[in-house]
């Protein structure tokens, strides 16, 4: 097992931080997520361009052929930047849903598209707050009209308001199953949701006799398992990201803060709870990379890492944020300071793919509890 | 599973394996004092013997001029099995090294190879009842003679100075300097007249440590280690050797209140259906796990060439702080089992010894709270509180519970 970044990660880091650093400036976060459509199409075409979008993709399919440790390096990124991207939705979730179903042909004709940019894709599988259901819910696909329809309700969905392409999982008379529908099909509306996160826009979709198309999958719910744990490690990378940033800037913030005549990162009571983020983060980096290295190397110990990174990052990621405001004081409290963005950032990523207990509950499954 | 995958060093580790496959001796627990003292000795010596012994000391020396790759390689491959290594460990992991980096040529020669051969026991005498975290405070004192020096004080928590032959000492050698400058490391004979060692219970009811009283002990002038007036600066260099001497160390398998044997007992309780207490199992796994990941990464970047240095710090205070978190999930699994149990029901004494001993952990070595500021100042470089006690001479200081001048 390898838990430490080769050279050539570092590298990628290192350019995916200059990319981000000239386009997702803090300033740029901030017009984007007022922006109506809510993410970036000029940076969404830069990440394309340098093979970002694909990088979990086979080379045959027009993807880079690399893996999740690299992925996840450039989630960590767009943590840290906090940047509104249809990322997760599309390079990660549809991506993954269309590398573990059985469907050649969906694959060959979307994946491409997804890495090169051209397409958004996004997967439509919780309705409402609780964990995904692999029964796949209370909206349901029936053959009829000589073709696949869907009708029910999937909320929320990340970048559903923007996706080009929807990959729906949704009951069918004998079992759950994986459908494609093109945004622009009929009865197909959606409604842009508030977001706690400002910088992760999502949409409640409505299907209506929604002509859709079946994706072959010969186990439909394990391809869904293994989305979810895919999920759950990305999240984990971005959440290892946003934490790294937050725990950084609040240091800088307590070096030259001064209250009571010492800067306020000389008092042990902020000290020792800076100390503490830290030592989360060093977990947290240990926790992803292992959890990102069975994703490439060990498909088997997956489930059970995945379920590890959400348990453990999850909250680790929130506290850190919470540590952010507080040390902050009035002013990160305010509108106008960055720490909210990372706060609601935290919060909403740890909850996702479900409520706390749901990953601590599937991690206690995972060890045979 | 294993943690670290095996590379490099391939030859080194099988022959590390087969030796320690051949040569680990029975098991120790039970053995009096005398008889697993006996035992710690011979196996350091089948260590020297076979060429195990001080893998990263010099040759010169008697150790085997190789690096922390093989040492790390002899660590992993030991970590599992119970080794009476404990009697020799201050020796081989602090005061050892120490001589090494510090040692004059006569100390190396007259003292290494009988620690390298499991001769002579070594303990470390920092510590002081009025000098704890705050070690640059302490007060026994060496005073000039005309062929040496004469030790006066008391030193505490001297882990092994039951069985050690020689200790590496601190002593203030000029009170009129500011506390961290006027100290001085000396060897110290443990026989020599004037050395009272009396063994200190702990509140887990063992006597792993002790007090060690220094009355008109006459050192001799070569027992210097490193410069007169420059033993903070030896201390510092003993502290690292620690460090890595801990952070070396993995937690034992077997503790009551690791998560193999939580689980165990909610088995046992017959807890494991409950929602909640499945919650708290995976939780209490995660954060060990996490742990152990961390430990495992950073023996790869020491590998790669990147010691961990004060991250290890990291490490030491998430250890302890899982303890109290298992502590926790133990008492929510075993209720007033734990309250009381049958004399001959050892997994209530187990637990028992776990929930007794945690403290131990939050506080030797370094305690929660100086570990904190470790990584706040040298790893996220945090200021350091105002020191009132940085320009004054030692004399006028406040020291311990003591006040006032002195």
């Amino acid at each position: 097992m390898r838990l430490v970044l080769e050279a050539e990660q570092e590298d990628l880091r290192a350019a995916v931080r200059r990319l981000l650093a000239d386009r997702s400036s803090p300033a740029a976060v901030r017009e984007v997520m007022a922006s109506e459509r809510g993410d970036d199409p000029g940076l969404w075409k830069s990440l394309a361009d340098l093979g970002l979008l694909g990088l979990v993709v086979p080379e045959d399919l027009g993807g880079a052929g690399g893996g999740h440790v690299e992925r996840s390096v450039v989630l960590e990124e767009l943590g840290r930047a906090l940047t509104p991207t249809p990322f997760l939705a599309s390079a990660v979730l549809a991506t993954d849903a269309l590398l573990a179903v059985d469907d050649a042909a969906a694959r060959a004709e979307l994946l491409p598209a997804l890495a090169g940019g051209e397409r958004v894709a996004t997967v439509a599988v919780a309705e409402g707050g609780a964990a995904w259901d692999r029964s796949g819910g209370a909206t349901t696909a029936t053959e009829r009209d000589g073709g696949w329809r869907l009708d029910g309700t999937k909320a929320p969905v990340p970048a559903g308001a923007v996706a080009d392409v929807v990959l729906v999982y949704a009951s069918t008379s004998d079992g759950p199953g994986w459908f494609a529908v093109d945004a622009g099909a009929d009865g197909f509306t959606r409604t842009a949701l508030t977001t706690l996160d400002p910088t992760r826009p999502m949409a409640r979709l409505t299907f209506a006799g929604t002509p859709a198309r079946r994706l072959a999958a010969s186990d439909p719910a394990a391809a869904l398992d293994l989305v979810a744990d895919l999920a759950a490690v990305a999240l984990a990378a971005e959440q290892v990201g946003v934490m790294a940033r937050a725990l950084e800037l609040t240091v800088d913030y307590a070096k030259v803060r001064v209250q009571f005549g010492r800067p306020i990162g000389s008092y042990q009571a902020v000290k020792h709870g800076l100390a503490d983020v830290y030592s989360a983060w060093e977990h947290s980096v240990s926790v992803l990379r292992y959890a990102a290295w069975t994703a490439d190397h060990d498909r088997a110990e997956l489930p059970l890492a995945a379920a590890l990174a959400q348990t453990y990052v999850g909250p680790a990621c929130f506290d850190a944020a919470v540590a952010m405001v507080q040390y902050h004081g009035g002013i990160g409290y305010t509108w106008e300071h960055d720490a909210h963005l990372f706060y609601k950032r935290a919060k909403s990523a740890q909850l996702l793919l479900g409520p706390p207990s749901s990953h601590r509950a599937r991690l206690a499954d995972r060890l045979g509890v | 599973m294993t943690v670290v995958e095996e590379k490099g060093s391939g030859e080194y580790r099988s022959r590390v394996r087969e030796w320690l496959a051949a040569n680990v001796p029975p098991p120790t627990a039970g053995l009096p004092p005398a008889d697993y003292l006996r035992v710690a000795k011979e196996y350091q010596a089948a260590l020297f013997a076979a060429g195990f012994a001080g893998i990263t000391w010099p040759k010169e020396v008697g150790g085997q001029g190789l690096g922390p790759a093989e040492q790390q390689v002899f660590a992993e491959e030991a970590a599992e099995l119970d080794l009476p290594t404990y009697p020799l460990l201050i020796g081989m992991g602090m005061c050892g090294p120490t001589l090494v980096d510090l040692g004059t040529p006569e100390q190396k020669q007259r003292y290494l190879p009988p620690l390298l051969r499991g001769d002579e026991v070594w303990c470390q005498l920092f510590s002081e009842p009025g000098a704890g975290s705050d070690v640059a405070s302490l007060q026994t004192r060496a005073e000039r003679t005309d062929d040496g020096w004469v030790l006066n004080g008391q030193k505490v928590w001297t882990t092994n100075a039951q069985w050690a032959d020689y200790g590496a000492v601190l002593a203030r050698t000029d009170p009129d300097q500011v506390k961290h400058a006027g100290i001085t490391m000396f060897i110290l004979d443990m026989h020599a007249p004037g050395v009272t060692v009396r063994p200190l219970r702990d509140m887990s009811g063992k006597s792993p440590f002790n007090e060690v009283y220094l009355d008109d002990v006459h050192l001799p002038a070569d027992a210097v280690i490193g410069e007169v007036g420059r033993g903070w600066q030896a201390a510092v260099t003993m502290l690292g050797h620690e460090r890595v001497s801990i952070g070396a160390s993995r937690p034992s398998r077997s503790s009551a209140l690791g998560f193999e044997a939580v689980l165990a007992l909610a088995r046992r309780e017959g807890a494991t259906a409950d929602p909640a207490q499945r919650e708290r199992l995976a939780e209490l796994y995660a954060h060990e796990r996490a742990l152990e990941l961390l430990n495992a990464r950073m023996r790869q970047e020491t590998q790669a060439g990147h010691p961990p240095g004060a991250r290890g710090s990291v490490a030491k205070l998430a250890a302890a702080v899982q303890l109290r978190r298992a502590i926790a999930v133990a008492g929510e699994l075993a209720g007033a089992d734990v309250v009381a149990w049958d004399p001959e029901d050892g997994h209530g004494a187990d637990l028992a010894r776990g929930i007794n001993s945690a403290p131990a952990s939050s506080i030797a070595g370094g305690t929660n709270e100086v570990q904190h500021n470790i990584i706040g100042e040298r790893i996220l470089g945090l200021p350091k509180e105002p020191q009132v006690d940085r320009d004054v001479p030692f004399r006028q200081l406040r020291v311990g519970t003591q006040g006032g001048a002195r």
